[in-house]
């Protein structure tokens, strides 16, 4: 099947291009290896079908970014048929300086000129025959936005499929052109394809290119000595992007004409001409002193107040309030708490008017209800485990991760909105500051806030930042933003345990974000270290979102959690009601948990808890297996108390939660130190299985996905056990200080190169003084 | 007397001279087009002091000043 690779600066309607093109065939995944979104899909419409590859959006061919990397190896190594350079016509400059380096392949280009219209608007013109004719490859104008000329363009890079051509670069017209032929001879001895664009990328000094050319890297560099300047010197890196913009200003501004400045009339000026329209007086003569040219773009006049430097954070925050609110409130315009409205009606009992995710949300836990009831009425007449198997292991599994779904479709599609507009490139220019000291930008910012919400739609969020460590870091850190399934385990032991004090739960927040501050320091000078990553962003123009590739990207997540919800999430929710109902005679034990494997599993492990404080006593088990439960959904772990503590206190089954939870805690006889280590543990131990799937589908499946696992288990374990053990025996935090102190001394000492850890690890270390002896 | 870009005011411009600094950073800026010749304003600062934000060849473009601290610029003749 013929390949089209479609190239392009990030923004520049890529995205939309290949909806556009592909459809409903397309398929995202990721690349090998790297978490960098793949795309591919068919376009069916050209006799034959054609496979379209959507590479990301990248600026340049340089070495450095993993996105450039990956356009860079799939244009050399799968060779696409064509390359199609989308172009955005509203920023020639930039755009035409990754074209220069595409057409130094030996690849057909063809170009897609696009955003014509809001070129137009601006009152400019591009004259597109000029730029084929100037960049010898065919030039197509679309619009991406309305699916005009798509076809077309199509059709001619259909034409241009198996055409012979050979790399083009504007290098050949300067002063290095001699230097290049050298270069590029070398290259075609060795017969490799597209020899111009090595030759090139070798005179630039490319890392990745001196790798695999070592043995011509002497002759090289004795061509490069030769064409050495004054200005640059032996700075060839600067000296070829140099050459590039200057050749895009000399020969391609002439394809652009400028419109006039706008002239606008001043609001007094407007005012002044309605009135004469009114009184159908004539205008008056002087209305030209109320003209004035219009340089301000549309974005510059937004962005004049959006990222003001005094309103810019207040907007910032108005705008997240209302993303939550209308997402998570249940009492949308204050109505109940102001004046009393209470709403009776359908599902919805003494409550405010709720918003548009609680209302989804509510809808959503009807029909699952009733369809639970439906089939459990249905299987009453079969063994009690099959009904138990249906309703309360996979329903009650699946249909709790799904409840969810909602609220985290409608957080995500206001985060779509917030990203296509262009606004989240702004609140990262706002926010950045206060991040960067933790080894984050201020593009972390949205994911982690998003958090305090869910974690799942949080990770997802991620996809929009742009450095690999960065993202895994903001991932790591999403999970101890408390989000909504976790309040009602902090509240739950609060009004049992500590008598309902607010403080708490405020505490279990504000915990979880010193957990995070602390944990993104550690791992920014151990794991993650290394060079602050360049925060060089463009803000691109404000523009509305569009409905169609809104949908489109909110509606390949939702699928993404749906499948998820299906596959893993209802195996593991299995495997859990399965262990926690049935005995290791394999007898249904139809909710006598006490004796289920679940709860010997519990026990056997329940040392390893010990130092935690919850682990102690003949119910520690009880603990460890909410903990677990809590995995399916955070909201488990409040359920599973209860029920656990119902049984355990002797109660009688109509008790509610809080004396449920509050006798437990009291027959169990564990104390407050390790009631509050248990709540953080929930809080930073592995999230659950959804955010553990979105975690697993945005890191890989490889080392880095196990090691948010481990970081999760062992920060939860290390910091509950400081808890415990500082909150019983008070100077026992000497020895924890001590030993933080020895630790970020080691570590320091160690980033500064002063201190080395035994080369090759405790196994070589114990090989070695074996063969001493 | 040359400047440095994290020294600009809101509002002033000039003419890049040289793009120090190394690695990722340098050839970032090299590539947003960031180069000798270019014609750089510089906008705004962003509410809590850094990042900033400049108009490069005709687009909005927000570095920090660590950044702007590798582009050495000059004055503008033409302006």
């Amino acid at each position: 099947m013929l390949k089209f690779a479609l190239a392009g600066n990030p923004n520049c309607g890529k995205t939309t291009l290949f909806n556009a093109l592909t459809g409903s065939t397309a398929y995202v995944g990721n690349w090998a290896g790297v978490t960098v979104e793949k795309r591919e899909g068919k376009y069916r419409k050209l006799g034959e079908d054609v496979q379209i590859v959507d590479l990301p959006g990248i600026y340049s061919l340089s070495p450095y970014t993993p996105e450039e990397v990956i356009s860079r190896n799939y244009l050399l190594q799968d060779k696409p048929d064509v390359i199609i350079n989308i172009v955005d016509a509203t920023n020639l400059e930039r755009n035409l300086y990754l074209t220069l380096q595409l057409i130094e392949t030996d690849i057909p280009v063809v170009i897609a000129l696009n955003m014509m219209d809001a070129l137009k608007k601006r009152g400019d013109a591009i004259d597109a025959d000029m730029l084929s004719q100037r960049l010898g490859i065919p030039v197509s104008q679309i619009s991406a936005l309305r699916g005009d000329g798509i076809h077309e363009l199509m059709k001619t890079a259909y034409a241009e499929v198996g055409k012979e051509r050979k790399g083009v670069s504007v290098l050949s017209e300067s002063a290095l052109a001699g230097a290049v032929d050298k270069v590029k001879a070398l290259f075609e001895d060795r017969e490799v394809s597209s020899p111009l664009f090595h030759a090139v990328k070798l005179i630039e000094g490319d890392e990745l290119e001196l790798e695999n050319a070592a043995d011509i890297i002497e002759a090289v560099d004795a061509i490069k000595k030769e064409s050495e300047d004054e200005d640059f010197g032996s700075d060839w890196e600067a000296r070829v992007a140099d050459i590039r913009y200057r050749h895009i200003t000399d020969k391609f501004s002439e394809c652009i004409t400028k419109g006039e400045c706008k002239e606008r009339l001043s609001f007094r000026g407007k005012l002044k001409v309605l009135r004469a329209k009114i009184t159908r007086r004539p205008i008056p003569a002087d209305i030209d002193k109320y003209k004035y040219n219009d340089t301000l773009t549309v974005s510059d006049k937004i962005d004049r107040v959006l990222t003001s430097r005094i309103l810019g954070i207040p907007i910032f925050l108005v705008i997240m309030f209302f993303v939550f609110h209308f997402t998570f409130s249940e009492d949308l315009f204050y109505m109940n708490a102001l004046y009393g409205v209470n709403i009776n009606w359908w599902v919805f009992e003494d409550c405010g008017i709720p918003s548009l995710g609680v209302f989804l949300q509510s809808a959503l836990g009807w029909c699952t209800d009733s369809l639970t009831d439906v089939v459990a009425g249905a299987l009453s007449s079969s063994a009690p485990w099959v009904g138990s198997l249906i309703c309360d292991g996979l329903f009650a599994g699946v249909f709790g991760v799904l409840s969810f779904l909602p609220q985290i479709a409608l957080l995500f599609v206001f985060l779509s909105i917030l990203e296509d507009s262009g606004y989240m490139a702004r609140a990262a220019f706002i926010m950045d500051r206060a991040f960067r000291r933790f080894g984050l930008s201020g593009k972390s910012f949205m994911p982690l806030l998003m958090g305090f919400g869910c974690s799942v739609p949080a990770m997802m969020a991620t996809r929009t930042l742009e450095h690999e460590k960065e993202r895994k870091m903001t991932i790591y850190m999403t999970p101890w933003f408390s989000c909504s399934a976790k309040m009602p385990i902090y509240s739950a032991i609060a009004a049992a345990v500590f008598g309902g004090n607010d403080l708490a739960v405020y505490g279990m927040y504000l915990l979880g974000i010193a957990c995070a501050i602390l944990g993104s320091l550690l791992l920014r000078h151990t794991a993650f270290k290394g060079e602050t990553a360049p925060f060089i962003m463009e803000l691109p123009a404000y523009h509305l979102p569009q409905f169609r590739s809104l949908s489109l990207h909110v509606w390949d997540k939702v699928k993404k959690f749906i499948i998820r919800a299906g596959t893993i999430i209802a195996a593991s929710t299995i495997v859990i009601w399965f262990l926690s109902n049935f005995n290791w005679g394999y007898t249904y034990l139809d909710g006598n948990i006490e004796e289920s494997i679940l709860h010997d599993l519990g026990s056997i492990v329940s040392w390893i808890f010990y130092p935690l404080g919850f682990g102690l006593g003949k119910y520690g088990w009880v603990f460890i297996v909410a903990a677990l439960t809590g995995l399916i959904a955070k909201e488990e772990v409040v359920s599973t108390l209860a029920v656990l503590g119902t049984a355990i206190g002797n109660l009688s089954g109509g008790v509610g939660e809080e004396e449920a939870i509050a006798a437990l805690f009291q027959t169990a006889g564990i104390g407050n130190a390790a009631v509050v280590a248990f709540m953080a543990f929930n809080l930073l131990a592995i999230p659950c299985f959804a955010a553990v799937g979105a975690a697993r589908s945005e890191l890989g499946k490889g080392k880095s996905f196990k090691g948010a696992l481990l970081w999760w288990i062992l920060s939860a374990y290390v910091v509950s056990m400081i808890i415990f053990l500082v909150g019983s025996w008070w100077w026992t935090c000497f020895i924890f200080l001590a030993i933080i102190a020895a630790a970020v001394t080691i570590i320091v000492l160690h980033n500064k190169g002063k201190f080395n850890f035994p080369q090759g690890g405790i196994r070589q270390l114990l090989r070695r003084k074996k063969e001493k002896t | 007397m040359d400047k440095i870009l994290s020294q600009y005011r809101s509002g002033e411009s000039g003419i890049v001279k040289q793009v120090s600094g190394a690695g990722a950073i340098r050839r970032r800026l090299l590539d947003m087009g960031v180069t000798p010749g270019a014609r750089i304003t510089m906008r705004k600062v962003a509410p809590l002091g850094d990042p900033i934000e400049v108009t490069v060849r005709g687009y909005e473009l927000t570095l920090r000043k660590a950044e702007a601290d590798c582009v050495v610029m000059k004055e503008d003749n033409n302006a």
